[in-house]
C-alpha cells in the first residue's frame, strides 16, 4: 500500500513537472498575443516608424529581417548540404570525420554574442564589409551552419540502403547514385530541417547587434552593403533603449507578436512537414 | 579512367565542403585570439584577473577586471540550473516513461516551440513581466537582477535538458525496466533505481549542454538584469553578465582600441569556457558510440 501511494505521488510530481514546463510556454504567448494583438494593423505592418518610432510601423524591420535571413540561407544551407553529404555518402571512419563531427557540435555550442565578435572581427574590420546586411547575413550563416548540416544529414539517414544498392549494382558511379537516387529523395527532409535553422536565425540579435543591424532607417537597405533594421533588434530598442520606453510599450508588444508569429509559425510548418515525411519513408 | 577522375574529383570537393566547420571554429578562436593580444600586450594578462574593477572609461583610473562579469555568468547560470535541472529532468521522466503517446505528441512540439522561442522575446517577458512580478513580491526598487536572469536562462536551458535527458532515458534497453518489474519493483522504483542511474552520464551530459546555453546567452541577461558592473551581493543584486557587458561595450567604443580589443578578451573566456563545457559534454555522450 505505501508504495502505491509513493508511486502515485511520484508520477504526480512528473506530471506537474511538465505541466509548468508547458504553463510557461502558454504564459509567455499568452502575454504577448493579448497585449500585442491591438497594435497590429495594417499599417503597423506596412509602414516604416514615425515620430522618433513612437508611432507608424515596422516593415522596414520586417524586410530587413527577410533580407538578412536571405543571405543566411545562401550561406548556411547548400554548405550544410554538402557536408552532409561528404558526412553521410563518402566520410569513412577515422580521425577526420570524428573532428569534424566534433566540430559541429561545439561550434554549435558557441555563443551567439561571441558569434558576434567573430563577425565584427572578420567581416566588418578585416575583410571591410563595414556593418552591412552581408556581413550580418554571413555571420549569422556561419552560426546556423551546425544546424542545416546536421538536419540534412539526418534527411540522408533516412533514404533506405537498398536505393543506394539498386543504383550501384546497375553499375552508377557514387556521384551518379547520389544524384539520381538519394538526393531526390532526401532533398525534401534537408530543406525543412534547414528551414528550423534559419528561423532560429532569424530571431537572433545579439550577432547582428554590431555586423549591421540600424536603430533607425527610414528607407530599405539598397544594396548588400547597406545598413538595415530587424525585428529582434527593434524588439530591443524599443523596449530597452528607447527614450520613452513607457509609451512606445504597446509598439514593442506588437513587434513581439509579429517576431513571435513569424518564428513560430515557420518552425510549426517545419515541425508538421518533418512529421509527413518521417512517416513517409519509415519501413 | 575519366570517370574514375570525375569521381575522384567530386569526393575532394565534397570533402571541402566537409572541412568548413573545421575552418570555422578555428577561425572563431583566431579572430577573438588575434584581436585579445593587442589587449594582453596593453594591459597585461594578469589585470584582467586580479583587477577587481571594471572601468575602461574612467578619467581617473582605467581599470580591466573581469573578476564580477564571471561571478555574474556563473551565479545566473547556477541559479538557472537550480530549477531547470529538476523540471526538465522530470519532465524527460515523464515524457519517456509515463506519458501516453497522445500526451507525447502533445509535449514534444510544445518543446520544440518553446526552444524556438527568440531569446530577445524571452528577454522582453521578463522585462514586462517578471520585473513587476520579482518587485512586487519581494518588496524592491525594481526586479532587474540576478534572480530575474536566472528564471530567464532556466526557461531557455528547459528545452536542452529535456530533449537531451529525454533521448538518453528511452535509450536505456526495455531489458532493464523488465527485469525490474519482473523482481517485483514498481514502476516508481524501476525508474528511480533502475532507468534513471543507468542513463546518467546522459542526464549529466543534457546538464552540462544546458549550462553551456545558460553560460552564452546573451540578450535575456542584458535585458532583465539591470546592468550593473560590480560584484554582485545576493541574488537580488543587479549584475552585469560577461556576454551583456560585450553586447552594451562593443557599439559604443571605437574600433581598434584598448577597450574594444579587451571585449574580445572576454569573447576568448566566453569562448573558452563553453568549449569546456561542450567538450565534456559531448565526450560523455558519444564516448560509447565512437567505441562501436
Amino acid at each position: 500500500m505505501k508504495n502505491r501511494r509513493i508511486e502515485w505521488l511520484g508520477f504526480l510530481l512528473l506530471r506537474l513537472a511538465s505541466a509548468i514546463v508547458l504553463g510557461i510556454l502558454l504564459i509567455i504567448i499568452y502575454d504577448i498575443i493579448s497585449k500585442g494583438l491591438g497594435v497590429i494593423n495594417w499599417e503597423f505592418l506596412s509602414t516604416a516608424p514615425r515620430q522618433g518610432m513612437t508611432a507608424g510601423g515596422i516593415f522596414p524591420a520586417i524586410m530587413g529581417t527577410f533580407l538578412v535571413t536571405l543571405i543566411t540561407a545562401l550561406v548556411a544551407v547548400p554548405l550544410g548540404i554538402l557536408s552532409a553529404i561528404y558526412l553521410n555518402e563518402y566520410a569513412r571512419k577515422g580521425w577526420l570525420t570524428r573532428l569534424i563531427r566534433m566540430a559541429i557540435r561545439n561550434l554549435a555550442g558557441v555563443p551567439s554574442i561571441v558569434f558576434g565578435l567573430f563577425g565584427v572581427g572578420i567581416f566588418v574590420v578585416l575583410l571591410g564589409f563595414g556593418a552591412s546586411i552581408l556581413s550580418a547575413g554571413l555571420t549569422l550563416g556561419l552560426m546556423t551552419l551546425p544546424v542545416t548540416i546536421t538536419a540534412s544529414e539526418e534527411a540522408l539517414k533516412t533514404v533506405p540502403n537498398s536505393y543506394r544498392q539498386g543504383a550501384l549494382a546497375l553499375g552508377a558511379s557514387r556521384w551518379q547514385m547520389i544524384r539520381t537516387n538519394v538526393l531526390p529523395v532526401a532533398l525534401p527532409g534537408m530543406l525543412t530541417g534547414s528551414i528550423l535553422g534559419l528561423a532560429r536565425a532569424a530571431g537572433e540579435t545579439a550577432p547582428i547587434l554590431f555586423t549591421g543591424a540600424a536603430f533607425f532607417l527610414p528607407y530599405l537597405p539598397n544594396s548588400i552593403f547597406s545598413q538595415f533594421m530587424a525585428l529582434p533588434y527593434h524588439l530591443y530598442i524599443l523596449s530597452t533603449q528607447h527614450h520613452n520606453i513607457s509609451a512606445v510599450r504597446p509598439l514593442a508588444y506588437g513587434t513581439a507578436l509579429v517576431l513571435l508569429v513569424l518564428v513560430l509559425l515557420v518552425n510549426l510548418a517545419a515541425i508538421i512537414l518533418r512529421n509527413v515525411l518521417r512517416k513517409k519513408y519509415q519501413r | 579512367m575519366k570517370i574514375k577522375l570525375r569521381e575522384r574529383l567530386i569526393e575532394i570537393f565534397f570533402l571541402l565542403n566537409g572541412l568548413v566547420v573545421i575552418f570555422v571554429l578555428f577561425g572563431v578562436f583566431f579572430i577573438l585570439l588575434s584581436n585579445s593580444i593587442p589587449a594582453f600586450r596593453e594591459i597585461g594578462m594578469a589585470e584582467f584577473f586580479t583587477s577587481r574593477r571594471w572601468d575602461p572609461t574612467s578619467f581617473t583610473q582605467i581599470e580591466y577586471g573581469i573578476q564580477s562579469k564571471i561571478v555574474s555568468t556563473l551565479m545566473v547560470t547556477f541559479g538557472a540550473m537550480l530549477f531547470s535541472v529538476p523540471l526538465g529532468i522530470a519532465t524527460a521522466a515523464y515524457l519517456a516513461e509515463v506519458a501516453s503517446p497522445g500526451v507525447q505528441q502533445i509535449l514534444k512540439p510544445v518543446i520544440e516551440i518553446l526552444a524556438g522561442i527568440p531569446s530577445v522575446v524571452i528577454g522582453f517577458i521578463g522585462l514586462v513581466l517578471l520585473n513587476p512580478l520579482i518587485a512586487r513580491t519581494f518588496n524592491l526598487a525594481n526586479g532587474l537582477n540576478a534572480f530575474n536572469g536566472s528564471i530567464l536562462l532556466g526557461i531557455m536551458a528547459l528545452p536542452t535538458i529535456i530533449s537531451i535527458a529525454e533521448d538518453a532515458i528511452s535509450a536505456v534497453p526495455q531489458d532493464y525496466r523488465k527485469a525490474s518489474l519482473g523482481l517485483g519493483a514498481s514502476r516508481w522504483q524501476t525508474l528511480t533505481r533502475v532507468t534513471l542511474p543507468s542513463s546518467l552520464s546522459g542526464i549529466i551530459a543534457a546538464v552540462m549542454l544546458g549550462m553551456g546555453r545558460a553560460i552564452g546567452e546573451t540578450m535575456a541577461v542584458l535585458m532583465a538584469t539591470g546592468n550593473a558592473p560590480r560584484m554582485p551581493q545576493s541574488f537580488f543584486s543587479s549584475i552585469q553578465t560577461m556576454t551583456a557587458t560585450i553586447a552594451i561595450e562593443l557599439g559604443e567604443v571605437p574600433h581598434q582600441t584598448t577597450h574594444y580589443y579587451s571585449l574580445f578578451v572576454i569573447g576568448l573566456v566566453l569562448f573558452i569556457m563553453t568549449f569546456a563545457v561542450n567538450l565534456v559534454a559531448d565526450l560523455i555522450l558519444h564516448k560509447y558510440q565512437e567505441v562501436e
